[in-house]
């Protein structure tokens, strides 16, 4: 049973579309990255999966129900961007509130604050809680119950650096149970590690979806290749120059080493003439990162095409 | 059920630690006692006057005071929960629409009649208890009759403001269009009444025009607390219209009810069909 399926799923808002011809599936035990510039339609894709909206064309289908099903929204946690509650309710207060509603138990709700890290302000107004807290209290309210689809946009907002280690391992944890989990999230070098498949949307419809490896066939992006002269860095040079037969292979210089962009196919044979020539003392390969492929896909228009008409 | 309670439930304990309940009922208990005290006092002696004249009183006091802390009670009920972010999360849970607002209405409908009850029948108390003379049976008659109905009212008014509550986007729009409702309910139906009797001059259908007096719940609520005391002397202004009305008591209670649930229901369908 998937987690979630779009299936050719398309939405207007007054007759502007939003979303057009997605597709899209999450199955258990699996952790995806959603991207997407602001207005690309994100936040749509996660509200048709809440059943907060009825696509306009085609079918989604939560949990082998019914988005916004009852019995399908007891099984989903979501966490909103810039998630906000009731000013003059503790944390307890509130947890208690929101367990009663999905119908989960009373007794984790100590023990998800704990885990947290509210421990100690349970008991405090949520008016006087910094962002980073209100953000946790967000998180501990998303899994109540134990969801088998757990949605989080933007959940690192707010978060220090060792808080959002804790987040993608509580993350890990989960997935590892069989959750299915959906990440949000603009920070895209501090979820890469944790991500097994990315979607990448730009103006309502979904440019690349697959993971990371899948994505760099797809986007076919230059490798970066860092080599350090054995003897000298012309004779280095002379044999790259001498090795490369097609075009688009970029050479630089910058404190003493060789940058060498290559062609993801043509870089086993350039390693293999490097290495033979004995021209070389030390190779380190880089890989386009999470960051240069949704540049990639999204296109670098300007800040103005980007900004997003929500 | 649960759900509904649970919502219900918020809102109740929320008016407990905001003081509301016990504000509302303090000023009920007494204008309730003030009224019976020193109502009076206009002709020139303090002390008791009689139950028929002081549940006039009462009433006629209600009719400002109550659509007024009902209105003010629920009109952010659905607009406050947007406003603050927690209506798209409360939306995400296994809780529909309808279930929410029943919720807050059941929330603070009991708010509102706690302190009426509260605040009128501590006041019904006193006075059975400090007045000599008072006939204790028709008091206590009088004193239900005038606690039920104001209840009644105060629903009304309440879901009248969700239906403003669901379809605004933003609170101070809401609070200008509650104020707007107290304001045509209050004041200017009565007048508009009054004017189209005299500008017609007789030639509107007799039959027809004290009808027109259940299109306004403070009318009927009014009419309802000093026709039962079958004293038509009370009935002044528009009022007197009332006596022309071929429905008796039970007919003005169905009125009333009737305002409570159209609204509501009209509430439920708007926030059913609103987009998030």
């Amino acid at each position: 049973m998937s987690c979630f399926r779009l299936e050719n799923v398309s939405y207007r808002y007054d007759k502007s579309p939003v979303l057009q011809g997605i597709d899209l599936r999450l199955e258990p035990g699996e952790i995806l990255g959603l991207f997407g510039h602001n207005g690309a339609g994100k936040t749509t894709s996660i509200k048709l999966i809440l059943g907060l909206m009825q696509p306009t064309q085609g079918t989604v289908s939560v949990l082998g129900g019914r988005a916004g099903d009852p019995s399908v929204t007891q099984n989903i946690g979501y966490l909103p961007e810039n998630v906000m509650f009731y000013p003059q309710l503790t944390g307890r207060e509130i947890l208690s509130h929101f367990a009663r509603l999905k119908g989960s138990s009373l007794h984790q709700v100590p023990k998800l604050l704990e885990q947290v890290g509210l421990g100690d302000a349970r008991d405090a107004r949520t008016k006087t809680y910094s962002k980073g807290m209100r953000q946790r209290l967000g998180l501990a309210q998303a899994l109540l119950g134990r969801p088998k689809l757990l949605m989080l946009d933007e959940p690192t907002v707010g978060l220090d650096p060792v808080a959002t280690a804790d987040l993608y391992r509580l993350l890990r944890d989960l997935r590892d149970e069989g959750t299915g989990i959906v990440l949000c999230s603009h920070v895209l070098p501090g979820v890469e590690p944790y991500i097994d498949r990315a979607a990448i949307l730009t103006e309502g419809s979904l440019k690349a979806a697959g993971d990371l490896a899948a994505l760099r066939r797809q986007a076919n992006m230059p490798v970066t290749l860092s080599l350090e002269p054995a003897n000298s860095i012309s004779a280095l040079e002379r044999v790259i120059d001498k090795a490369s037969t097609s075009s688009g292979l970029m050479i630089k210089t910058d404190n003493g080493r060789l940058r060498v962009d290559v062609q993801p196919r043509e870089k086993m044979a350039l390693l293999k003439t490097v290495m033979a020539s004995g021209e070389v003392a030390d190779i380190s390969i880089q890989q386009p990162s999470l960051e240069d492929i949704y540049v990639h896909f999204i296109g670098s228009g300007g800040l103005a095409r980007r900004g997003g008409n929500q | 059920m649960n759900r509904i309670w649970t919502i219900a439930r918020k809102e109740l304990s929320d008016s407990l630690r905001n003081r509301w309940l016990m504000a509302i009922s303090l000023v009920f208990a007494t204008l309730a006692l003030g009224i019976a005290w020193f109502g009076a006092a206009a002709s020139g002696q303090v002390g008791y006057a009689s139950t028929p004249a002081t549940i006039a009183s009462l009433a006629s006091l209600g009719i400002f005071l109550i659509p007024l802390i009902a209105l003010l009670l629920a009109y952010d009920a659905i607009v406050g929960e947007a406003e603050g972010g927690t209506l798209l999360l409360l939306m995400t849970y296994p809780l529909s629409r309808s279930q929410l607002l029943l919720g807050k209405f059941l929330g603070h409908g009991l708010t509102l009649a706690l302190a009426t009850l509260i605040g009128f029948g501590v006041a019904g108390v006193a006075i059975a208890l400090l007045v000599e003379d008072v006939a204790i049976a028709s008091l206590a008659a009088a004193m239900t009759r005038f606690i039920a109905s104001t209840i009644l009212l105060g629903w009304g008014f309440i879901a009248l403001a969700y239906v403003i509550s669901v379809r605004v986007s933003e609170k101070p729009i809401a609070a200008g269009l509650a104020l707007a409702i107290w304001f045509f309910f209050v004041l200017i139906f009565d007048l508009m009444l009054l004017g189209t009797l005299v500008a017609s001059e007789g030639k509107f259908s007799a039959e027809l025009l004290p009808w027109l007096l259940m299109l306004n719940p403070t009318d009927i609520y009014r009419l309802l607390n000093i026709v039962a005391f079958g004293d038509a002397a009370h009935l002044s202004g528009v009022l007197s219209l009332g006596a022309d009305l071929p429905i008796g008591a039970f007919g003005l209670w169905v009125g009333l009810v009737l305002w409570c649930a159209v609204p509501l229901t009209g509430a439920l369908l708007l926030f059913r069909n609103h987009r998030i």
